[in-house]
């Protein structure tokens, strides 16, 4: 199967390099688009991310909005009793932890959960199927699970760090924001002669509650990326197995069902940790210490 | 692997999925959830309510049905009595009705039993005053000697 396609004979280095690569549009010096010539440039748009990550976003806005729309509080359709769980579920997770009234909070936590988990998702449908469809369609490129781009996790994380911040300012002013970040973890003196000190300890402060601050969505979006990421490839190697020997296949085989099996795990439990730590992190933010 | 343009779209359309949910699918199906919480919850009340008036309404049924076997049991002590006292009026009426009877009848006996004794006193005298009149062989003016045969009338 590695060896398929229109490029001649692969090695496996280049077999897993080429599922690694994203489909790519960038401009380039000369101000053109160009397809795919993209190392370092900055104004790159992986275009099988983001369209796999909104076609995955309106599956869950369809399925959702289709629930809602049909909503009966007497006689729920099972399809309604199934999204009502979810949402049900969601809505606990966020009661349990966020005490404040928002109605931010917990459609976010909702949006998050089932995106995210879908995005996921995509990781289980076998690595060839839909780049070889591409490649008969004449695309080069096709990464189809958008949470193995960094990009695609980060840019989420960046979202929930806006928030995070916003909640901050909202509930404690800007005073109370900049309060987080100088006044811990170790209290200036603010009077006596220790008062000295009081720069470099509100400096050193500084320094930790900032780095804290900025752990939170790198952790969240690095987290989420390497579980994904290691999965895919992971995934990769083991349909290499399944273009050399027939022996060696059919313990690929083996081994995928087994890893398809355990990474079901993964891909429910990282949407669930990146809903349950947004959460988290803006509970934090709108209560004070 | 590089920071490229997709990080600033997938911003922008988890905000637009986030938007559209906040919106559109979550405070229906938030809603629905609750209105159905509170369904469940108005129909376990009133089924308790219910529970509770049938409760009540049985032990209402419960007196309505002594009061009624005790009525009617005081009924029945009533007839009874009612009846024994008939019965004894009964009797005693008969009683006084035999009396009165058996008395009627005595009187009537006796009365009978006199006329029968005039009627028999009257032929007497009459068979009396014939043979007397066949012995002296001539007759003797009734009307004359009435006071006489009275006297012996009276005398048999």
């Amino acid at each position: 199967m590695a060896s398929e396609g229109g490029h001649g004979p692969q090695t496996t280095g280049e077999y897993i390099q080429h599922h690694l690569q994203n489909l790519q549009v960038c401009k380039d010096t000369s101000g053109e688009w160009v397809w795919n010539h993209c190392a370092g440039n900055p104004m790159t748009i992986n275009v099988d991310s983001m369209f796999w990550s909104v076609l995955l976003g309106m599956v869950f806005v369809w399925l959702f909005w289709g629930a809602a729309r049909k909503t009966s509080a007497k006689k729920p359709s099972r399809f309604q009793a199934f999204v009502e769980i979810i949402v049900d579920f969601v809505d606990s997770s966020v009661k349990d932890t966020f005490h404040g009234k928002s109605s931010l909070i917990a459609p976010l936590g909702l949006t998050i959960f089932i995106w995210v988990f879908l995005m996921n998702l995509m990781d289980l449908v076998p690595v060839d199927w839909i780049p070889e469809l591409a490649k008969l369609a004449g695309v080069e490129y096709m990464k189809v699970v958008p949470t193995t781009d960094v990009n695609v996790t980060f840019g989420m994380s960046i979202a929930v760090f806006v928030l995070i911040i916003f909640y901050t300012i909202k509930n404690k002013g800007v005073t109370g924001f900049i309060g987080d970040l100088t006044l811990h973890p170790i209290a200036p003196p603010l009077k006596g002669p220790g008062i000295i000190a009081a720069p470099f300890i509100i400096a050193f402060n500084f320094i930790l509650e900032s780095v804290a601050l900025l752990a939170k969505p790198v952790s969240l979006s690095l987290r989420l990326f390497g579980n994904m990421f290691a999965g895919e490839l992971i995934f990769i190697l083991i349909a290499i197995m399944f273009s050399q020997h027939i022996i060696i296949g059919a313990m690929g085989g083996v081994l995928h069902l087994g890893w398809a099996a355990f990474h079901v795990l993964i891909v429910t439990l990282q949407a669930f940790i990146f809903m349950m730590l947004t959460i988290v992190y803006l509970s934090l933010a709108s209560e004070s210490h | 692997m590089d920071i490229n343009l997709t990080l600033i779209g997938q911003t922008i359309a988890m905000i637009v999925f986030v938007w559209l949910c906040m919106k559109f699918i979550w405070p229906p199906l938030l809603s629905a959830i609750e209105e159905r919480q509170e369904t469940i919850a108005h129909g376990l009340a009133a089924a308790e309510r219910g529970e509770q008036r049938l409760e009540e309404a049985q032990a209402q049924a419960d007196e309505i049905v002594n009061d009624a076997r005790k009525q009617a049991t005081g009924i029945l002590d009533q007839a009874h009595s009612r009846a024994n006292e008939i019965v004894a009026e009964g009797k005693a009426d008969g009683v006084t009705e035999r009396d009165r009877q058996l008395t009627a009848a005595k009187a009537e006996i006796e009365q009978e039993a006199n006329r029968a004794r005039e009627d028999l006193r009257g032929q007497v005298s009459a068979i009396a005053i014939a043979s007397a009149e066949k012995i002296l062989q001539r007759e003797i003016d009734g009307k004359q000697h009435e006071d006489i045969l009275g006297k012996l009338a009276q005398e048999l």
